[in-house]
């Protein structure tokens, strides 16, 4: 049996620098027509990758890294689900930063993947000391907003909504929604644009 | 007690609250285009699941589609291939899709309005960020990814967490050659891109109750690149106006039942929001993006501002946008020389957009060596612009008329910058290699200051133009 329950993730690190880095910037949209996801880890980054050899998702060092550490406003712009599923299939599965687009984050709640929030000295910090020891595991604890590196806890929140999905493993909605049952249609009902005017 | 028009929509919508103490969101209109369904209705089919309420969803394509030649099949295989995607699924599941041969396929969020599929009190969602578009109209409207439009078909619910409202009051008037493009590109330059997070932004004030609804529309479209994921406009007799003798809307003694509903979702004076931003629209001028993310812009008779000047943690944002862009801190925008020009998508690519493009494209022609293309956002736009005789004002003007869809916005047909191209574009992202080259530029104006630019080759002011 798959668990879905989202407690704690723990995995290499992987710094990623700077503010306002946008969908299009994770997964350019020439990549996104495919009819399935499959490719999409292919593609993360494919653009910066090749316009920076220095980018960290090109080093040696961080292949196979699981924990992505970002900046301010991360996943920004386009609602491209293609953008998590491409840093999904190419190895993250939890990623800290200081704030992220609203539609990347829901994305992300749908792949079950945790997006945690950090004060900027955190994440700072936190991407100097994997910067330094990249072979070395962080844990995302979701259930206590706390990421451990180290001997270092820094503080990580998730909102409740979102936090109870993962740690409860309900993240994957549609079944969660379906046990609504009749309630659908009778709110439905209830609408005068769907009920007839 | 009082409430706003985000509160009545979203009681209205509310079927439970789930164990996680989010909302389960009745969506009251469904959108879908090409690009962001294939795999939800893969995963529909794989969990052998039905359409919930099949007569809430509608299908068009956009993002793909070709704006030259048509025929099918596409010149480009995975533009064929996602189109008989989209045609197969549809049909499958018994779907409404408004392809070329309906004469109504466009823009989904060009068609959704003009249709008179979008009402206001709905609750709108669609695989694309720009679904905060049809919010000028009165509703809750918003994007979402994949996984969720598979929600959406197979349960026609959401799991939602309900935003604070931001009241974004516009006062004063705008002046002659300042349109609703200045007006948002304003609002994101001083709110932030990452302002709006977690918020749904309520325009309002004598600016936008005074706007035609093409004109919300284009307000409301880059709520998103605020960070607001929502963006409505209270329902007032100019939206009334609007959705009358529209397809979808009803119609006769219907019609006056459903205007008194739309306006009494509106907010009540006395409601309850969490925050209020103020601008005053006397003081818009006309607005240039110089960056890389759309609040990086400035107004077209200023300098592109120096780094230093920038609160310490967008500094780094400054340097890689200036870096990119190939431009100096201190360089005026105006007289940037461009290599294309684009009026189109679904921020600026409808009827009135047209008009005002025309009426500048009428004061010259286009500089040599510019590629100047305007994409209608629909067929039905496409069609009332040449009943009007728009294209032939363009094409006298030495700019191509094209097909309706969402082109250059993207990029993801034929129609890309090549190479490090800078184009003027009414589209609504700047984002590094947004326009279809990893090294395009793009500069973001209104549609009457990319035909300005076009006629120029350079970043003009369409006042002086216009004067």
């Amino acid at each position: 049996m798959t668990d879905f329950k989202r407690r704690q993730i723990s995995g290499r690190g992987i710094p990623l620098p700077g503010n306002d880095i946008d969908t299009d910037r994770i997964i350019p949209a020439r990549f996104l027509k495919e009819v399935t996801f499959e490719t999409m880890g292919e593609h993360a980054f494919e653009d910066a990758k090749k316009q920076n050899p220095e980018h960290p998702f090109n080093q040696k060092v961080y292949q196979g890294a699981s924990v992505l550490v970002v900046g301010q406003n991360f996943g920004c712009g386009s609602s491209r689900e293609h953008a998590p599923q491409a840093l999904m299939r190419w190895g993250i599965s939890a990623i800290v930063g200081g704030s992220f687009g609203e539609i990347f984050f829901g994305n992300c709640v749908m792949l079950g993947i945790p997006c945690l929030v950090a004060s900027q000295a955190d994440l700072e910090w936190l991407q100097k000391a994997i910067g330094r020891e990249p072979q070395k595991s962080a844990t995302v604890d979701v259930e206590k907003q706390e990421v451990r590196f180290g001997d270092r806890v820094i503080k990580a929140t998730v909102p409740d909504g979102p936090r109870n999905q993962l740690v409860g493993g309900t993240w994957d909605s549609t079944a969660v929604l379906l046990e609504a049952g009749a309630a659908i249609e009778t709110t439905a009902r209830k609408l005068p644009y769907v009920a007839g005017w | 007690m009082a409430r706003t028009l985000l509160d009545k929509v979203w009681d209205a919508h509310t079927v439970r609250t789930l164990p996680s103490g989010q909302t389960q969101l009745l969506i009251g209109l469904h959108l879908i285009h090409e690009v962001t369904t294939p795999q939800a209705f893969q995963m529909l089919k794989d969990s052998k699941l039905k359409v919930r309420m099949p007569e809430r969803t509608f299908g068009t394509l956009d993002h793909i589609i070709p704006t030259t030649d048509q025929t099918r099949p596409y010149a480009d295989p995975l533009a064929e291939e996602m189109a008989v995607h989209m045609i197969r699924n549809m049909k499958e599941f018994n779907l409404p899709l408004f392809d070329m041969a309906t004469g109504k396929q466009g823009i989904v969020h060009v068609i959704g309005p003009e249709l008179g599929l979008s009402q206001p009190g709905m609750t709108i969602a669609c695989g694309d960020s720009h679904t905060s578009t049809h919010g000028a109209v009165g509703a809750i409207a918003f994007g979402i990814g994949t996984t969720q439009v598979r929600d959406v078909l197979a349960t026609q619910c959401l799991a939602m967490a309900k935003p604070k409202l931001r009241q974004v009051r516009v006062d004063g008037a705008l002046t002659k050659g300042v349109y609703a493009k200045d007006v948002i590109l304003t609002i994101i330059n001083n709110l932030g891109v990452k302002g709006g997070v977690g918020y749904a932004y309520e325009y309002a004030g004598p600016v936008i109750e005074r706007m035609t609804m093409e004109e919300r529309l284009t307000v409301c479209n880059m709520s998103i690149e605020g960070g607001a994921r929502f963006g409505y406009v209270n329902p007032d007799a100019t939206t009334i106006d609007y959705l009358r003798g529209r397809q979808y809307a009803p119609a006769g003694a219907a019609f006056d039942k459903a205007a008194a509903w739309w306006k009494s979702m509106a907010t009540e004076p006395s409601a309850a929001i969490d925050d209020v931003a103020r601008l005053d629209g006397s003081a818009i001028e006309p607005v240039v993006t110089w960056g890389i993310n759309p609040g990086l812009s400035v107004g077209v008779s200023q300098r592109i501002p120096a780094p230093e000047s920038a609160p310490e943690a967008d500094r780094s944002t400054l340097r890689e946008a200036l870096a990119h862009m190939g431009f100096q801190a201190g360089q005026p925008i105006k007289g940037a020389k461009i290599d294309v020009a684009f009026v189109g998508s679904c921020t600026n690519g409808r009827l009135s957009d047209l008009r005002v493009a025309a009426e500048v494209a009428k004061k010259g022609k286009v500089a040599k060596g510019v590629r100047a293309l305007i994409v209608p956002g629909s067929q039905q736009v496409a069609k009332a612009a040449e009943a009007e005789g728009l294209h032939e004002i363009f094409q006298a003007a030495g700019f191509q008329w094209r097909k309706a869809g969402c082109s250059m916005c993207l990029g993801m047909n034929p129609d890309q910058l090549v190479g490090r191209e800078m184009s003027a574009s009414s589209s609504n992202r700047n984002f590094i290699g947004r326009q279809g080259s990893p090294t395009g530029r793009t500069l973001l104006m209104s549609p009457a200051m990319v035909a300005a630019a076009a006629i120029t080759g350079a970043v003009a002011d369409v006042r002086e133009i216009l004067r």
